[in-house]
């Protein structure tokens, strides 16, 4: 007996084009957000707005028709996912209160985003470094700029609508530091992919709150005690060693180094995973979205990173597969050609994106002895260096010496940096439970009933 | 409508809708939390829950996640 023909866990781009075009095929469909309103992290707005940017029209309609054909479930949080013969069992915890909820289906669509991929440098963790898509969802969803006097680094173009909102609210940005080298205009991938209003868009903004934009710079060091006052700002080599350094004063810094794709549920699952162009750990899939495991689909960033419209553009076809597949029909083609065109464009230009800003070596320069690479359980380097000399010859055995990973966020956060620093690939990580999650949920989880 | 929200007895304003975290960050209260070692103050970082910093304690429901957590009239708010 199950409930659903499909669960969609996310509430973004992806997550909500696949459950309408599932919905609209005629299955029965939930879909499942931890937030309080749809838009995933792009479409990440107020409780008194709708959402903003390119497609947010679309993306509107898309949520009102969602509304009439599917079951919408916010303030959901999926903490695993089980499989057995016939169904899926989908675990999550609702509201505040925590209350256990189960849902069973027959197919599951994986569309869960991605979070931001930091760097440890010395003063990191000091109150008032965010990550460039913190302060992004602090400005977008809660209307707060992360501080007055704000210093933007990192690298890859998340940094210029970062930099240009922050300064539209009325933020001084002090800087855009952006640790690769300019790309000839002619070889960048956003003017390649017709994306060349959008990128001088971001440029104008800037030059018109004369925010100053430097290639091969980037903060790597934040100071202050109880909140950073200033940061050190590095003129880099192209591996980003430091070549010289000054001095920024701040009260805030926004720093991102691209994303981590959120894959866990499809690794719970068994589902097949590969490396990205930027090192990633992402889920396999074919062009109907489906993973190694039947009847799982992905869509979105855990498949790769490569942003809204690609996102989009997958959900739909994962929604569409996903129709065709339950309906059991052999044969036919449930993703038009337009779709998979469009979808390898655009993966073309994520491709691109991701080689044209690279992570560099160098960044490990930065470190000092001391400086924290696991904020949860406050391992510093050195403890990763003690744990090398140990013998520790990968992530996982340098986690099991030293504690990296090992606190609340689970090596989300320091996972990139500690495989980096063991000198490898990160691995797909599994995490038998996504969200913590407390004691007394689990205890009332026999008395919910599936649906 | 705006409110107020109570953090270790001093009133901090509330735009309707915000989270707990982003209610204290626009208060100028930018850390509101230490770590156990070393005792280093922490705020909010990640601001979509999944860094685990800026956890406080929410009408004395420990470890929650203040940029999480939506604001509500009343809600009383104590940092360690």
């Amino acid at each position: 007996m199950t409930g659903y023909d499909l669960v969609v866990v996310g509430g973004g781009p992806a997550g909500v084009a696949g459950a309408l075009s599932a919905a609209q095929a005629g299955l029965r469909v939930a879909l499942v957000d931890a937030g309080p309103r749809l838009g995933g992290q792009y479409f990440r707005h107020r409780a008194s707005s709708l959402p903003s940017g390119r497609g947010a029209d679309r993306f509107v309609r898309q949520c009102r028709a969602l509304r009439t054909t599917a079951d919408l479930l916010l303030d959901h949080k999926v903490w695993a996912v089980e499989r057995d013969a016939e169904a899926f069992t989908v675990h999550g915890m609702a509201g505040e209160e925590e209350r256990p909820v189960t849902l069973t289906c027959r197919s599951l669509l994986i569309a869960t985003g991605a979070h931001d991929r930091p760097l440890p440098f010395p003063g990191w963790d000091l109150p008032g470094v965010f990550t460039a898509g913190g302060a992004q969802a602090l400005l977008k969803g809660e209307g707060v700029p992360v501080g007055r006097r704000v210093v933007v680094s990192g690298t890859g173009p998340f940094l210029l609508p970062v930099a240009a909102g922050l300064a539209a609210a009325g933020a001084s940005v002090a800087g855009v530091f952006e640790a690769n080298g300019l790309l000839g205009l002619a070889r960048h991938p956003m003017l390649a992919a017709g994306k060349t209003g959008e990128a001088l868009g971001y440029g104008a903004a800037l030059a018109r709150h004369r925010v100053p934009y430097r290639t091969r710079h980037a903060v790597v060091a934040a100071h202050g005690s109880a909140r950073v006052t200033h940061v050190t700002v590095a003129r880099l080599d192209p591996t980003w060693r430091v070549l010289s350094s000054r001095t920024v004063e701040c009260d805030a810094v926004a720093v991102g180094y691209g994303f981590v794709p959120q894959i866990d549920l499809a690794v719970q699952l068994g589902c097949a995973t590969a490396h990205s162009a930027d090192g990633s750990p992402v889920v396999v899939v074919d062009e109907g979205q489906r993973t190694s495991v039947a009847a799982v689909y992905a869509a979105g960033e855990p498949t790769g990173v490569g942003g809204a419209a690609l996102a989009e553009l997958e959900g739909r076809a994962a929604g569409l597969a996903i129709a065709h597949d339950l309906a059991s029909r052999s044969g036919g083609e449930p993703v038009p050609g337009v779709l998979r065109r469009r979808g390898e464009r655009l993966r073309a230009f994520a491709r691109a994106l991701q080689e044209a800003y690279p992570v560099q070596p160098g960044w490990q320069s930065w470190l000092a002895d001391d400086t924290l690479v696991c904020r949860c359980e406050e391992v510093p380097v050195s403890a990763i260096r003690e744990a090398m000399d140990l013998g520790a010859t990968d992530a996982r055995s340098v986690k099991l010496l030293a504690r990296p990973g090992m606190g609340w966020c689970q090596g989300r956060i320091c996972g990139y940096a500690v495989s980096c620093l063991a000198g490898e690939r990160p691995q797909a990580t599994r995490r038998p439970i996504v969200q913590p999650i407390t004691l007394g949920c689990l205890e009332r989880i026999e008395d919910e009933q599936p649906r | 409508m705006n409110f107020e929200i109570t953090v270790d007895g001093r009133a901090v304003p509330v735009v309707a809708g915000q989270s707990v975290g982003a209610a204290l960050h626009a208060a100028g209260i930018t850390s509101w939390r230490s770590t156990r070692h070393e005792g280093r103050p922490r705020g909010l970082f990640c601001g979509i829950g999944v860094c685990f910093d800026c956890l406080v304690t929410v009408n004395g429901r420990e470890s929650q996640r203040a940029c999480l957590v939506r604001a509500r009239p009343g809600d009383e708010v104590t940092t360690s």
